[in-house]
């Protein structure tokens, strides 16, 4: 996936009343901020980051609504046209029977496009890697990683963060997006590999 | 929340049963379980083999433990959802110690459930016949009408909305317990199984987003799912099927039971996993009063029906109320009045406070509950079939043959299986919930809330929220 390696340095907080004016300083000084990673939903942390809302919710709807046309085109098309069936007597297009379906599959494509479409953004697979800026991101630190460019000079950076409050400072060289890799080992990447293949 | 936490420790409590060898108690639980299961099998085999006649089903009793255990378990499985999804509606912060439990019962009790109508069928290799799609049979489709077909719709969205809710809620925990890991299989298999989750906050942005909508489509369908199942029998002509009370009434014992399950389970997880400070005696209580709540809700539908069935004047349908069921000396009257006390006298105990919070009576409650629920669905089918329009044919008492049983004991094997193997190898306790309210429902937080809550609200919205970025 197109990410490539870029330089950051990364400051880990472990508490969200210390990151929340840490990020509003880091922003302020003109920073950009690449990612904060926490171990749980910290409520206004993307509104103080400045990320806009999503749109998954919209997805959702237009999901739901394919599922509900779905349900009644199909039902209609068959029990009128393609094989009406005489069920005791009652008219073909039986409306209000068909509704728990209509429900049902209206329910069910706005739930499973949601989640498709929630790994798709998210870049959420099995066998999906990434790189991961501090261990403890998902146990009890809430880790900030500034994005470098030329321009940046990483002791001030570093200086910067720690008096914001991180508990831990350092820079790291990281691929930004994923690739196809196992938790259990380190693996190099080919561009990386100096035999080639 | 009881106890001096802070973020970790939290990790620590949940996450740890899953680093450490089982206890034996769990070994002997699971081996039952898988015995059991075993012999579910075996039962399912004899009924495949042989045909339904290994069972005890006969003219005029269609119906008989199959789809009582069919219900039973759908019941069960409604529990979770309505925790998971109505009370985050509702904005009930108690439902965080219990939600991922409650919905892995979910998934589980569905997956029981479905095994019933499925080998129900007989001739099981015909199952795909429930599928619309343009066959080589005509094409002749299934019928759109029939409640029965609604079920087949309204089961499998069910199951799978509930998988994905659960499964979407697990990543971030996965890839916590895959982050601490420290034996080689264990970091593949999280690493698999957590997707590459990293806790990026547009990834939780989005996750909450999910997770809302989710529930927002949740609560229509698991109400919806019990009132299709009532269907099933709402839309037929057999006298005590035929009224239009069974949707609320069947929603409302399908919560009562579910929580009732939650209960068993809850009380035996806490105690095994020593989370008795994530589970606390106030969720015990609070579930507790759900099960009031429902079980007197139970109650006035069954009196409702039976007093509808006299004022209604149908011969028919007074006769299966009065002489199927309300008459104690009738074949079967000691079901209906077991019933009767199990879901709707012994609940009301549960009006004093001492036993809500009593741990060994919730327990045996929550049993008598379960088994009063299991003789609802018996009683509704057959006491309804077993004396139907033609006297000639009432002869028959029916009582189920060890494969029937066999089957019924197979579902408990097969939902204690999956538990247990749940309970060892997934955080039992949603962990990114609880950090994320730990701060305002924490013991040791919670005094400092206080003063915020005694705050002016209007100062304190102006001051946090308009200035606040």
């Amino acid at each position: 996936m197109a990410g490539g390696i870029k330089k950051f340095v990364v400051g880990s907080f472990d508490d969200e009343a210390v990151l929340f004016p840490a990020v509003k300083n880091v922003r302020r000084a003109g920073y950009k901020i690449h990612d904060v990673y926490t171990p749980f939903p910290v409520h206004g942390l993307d509104h103080a980051m400045g990320l806009r809302e999503t749109s998954l919710h919209t997805a959702g709807f237009i999901y739901g609504i394919t599922g509900t046309t779905t349900a009644l085109t199909c039902i209609s098309w068959i029990f009128t046209k393609d094989w009406p069936l005489n069920i005791g007597g009652k008219p073909h297009f039986a409306l209000p029977a068909w509704i728990p379906i209509t429900f049902e599959l209206t329910v069910l494509f706005a739930a499973v496009g949601m989640v498709l479409t929630f790994c798709y953004l998210c870049q959420l697979s099995p066998f999906v890697k990434k790189h991961h800026f501090h261990p403890r991101a998902t146990d009890d630190l809430f880790v900030m990683a500034i994005e470098c460019t030329d321009k940046t000079n990483d002791a001030e950076l570093e200086s910067f963060l720690q008096r914001a409050g991180a508990k831990e400072v350092n820079v790291q060289r990281a691929e930004t997006g994923w690739w196809i890799g196992r938790y259990d080992r380190e693996q190099k990447l080919y561009r990386d590999n100096e035999t080639g293949y | 929340m009881d106890g001096n936490k802070d973020y970790h420790q939290v990790t620590e409590d949940i996450i740890r049963p899953i680093e450490m060898k089982p206890s034996r108690l769990w070994y002997i639980g699971f081996y039952i379980s898988v015995a059991l299961l075993l012999f579910g099998v075996y039962s399912v085999y004899r009924e495949v083999t042989y045909g339904v006649g290994q069972w005890n089903l006969n003219k005029t009793i269609g119906w008989g433990w199959d789809i009582t255990n069919f219900v039973w378990w759908v019941g069960i499985g409604h529990a979770g959802t309505l925790i998971s999804a109505i009370l985050l509606l509702f904005r009930q912060g108690w439902r965080t110690g219990v939600n991922r439990a409650a919905e892995a019962m979910t998934i589980f009790a569905v997956m029981c459930a479905g095994q019933f109508p499925i080998w129900h069928m007989g001739r099981v290799w015909m199952a795909f016949f429930v599928l619309p799609y343009p066959n080589t049979r005509g094409p002749l489709w299934v019928n759109f009408n029939s409640p029965l077909l609604w079920d087949v719709f309204a089961i499998s969205t069910y199951f799978t909305v509930s998988l994905l809710f659960w499964y979407s809620g697990l990543l971030p925990d996965l890839a916590t317990v895959r982050d601490r890991a420290k034996t080689k299989l264990r970091k593949l298999l999280y690493g698999i199984a957590s997707f590459g989750w990293t806790g990026s906050t547009k990834h939780w942005q989005r996750h909450e987003s999910l997770s809302l909508v989710l529930a927002g489509l949740s609560t229509p369908l698991v109400l919806s799912v019990h009132t299709i199942v009532s269907f099933d029998f709402a839309t037929s002509v057999v006298p005590g099927w035929h009224t239009t009370i069974f949707p609320p009434y069947f929603v409302a014992g399908a919560i009562f039971s579910g929580f009732a399950m939650v209960q068993t389970l809850m009380i035996i997880l806490r105690k095994v996993f020593a989370l008795q400070d994530y589970i606390t005696l106030g969720h015990i209580e609070a579930m507790n009063k759900v099960i009031v709540l429902t079980g007197s809700i139970v109650g006035i539908a069954y009196i409702t029906e039976l007093f509808i069935a006299w004022y209604g004047q149908n011969p028919y349908e007074w006769y299966a109320f009065k002489e199927n069921r309300a008459n104690l000396f009738s074949p079967y009257g000691w079901s209906y009045w077991l019933m009767m006390f199990c879901n709707v006298v012994s609940p009301q105990m549960f009006w004093f406070k001492k036993l809500r919070r009593n741990i060994a009576f919730t327990f045996f409650m929550s049993i008598i509950v379960n088994i009063g629920m299991w003789y609802e669905r018996f009683v509704i089918i057959v006491t309804s079939t077993y004396r139907d329009y033609l006297p000639s044919s009432w002869s028959t008492y029916y009582s189920p043959s060890i494969w029937e049983i066999g089957f019924y004991l197979g579902t408990f094997g097969l939902f204690f299986t999956c538990f247990f193997l749940f309970s060892k190898y997934f955080p039992v306790i949603a962990v990114a919930e609880i950090k994320a309210v730990l701060k305002t429902s924490g013991e040791n937080y919670k005094h400092k809330m206080t003063e915020i809550e005694k705050a002016d609200a209007e100062k304190f919205y102006l001051d946090e929220v308009e200035h606040a970025h």
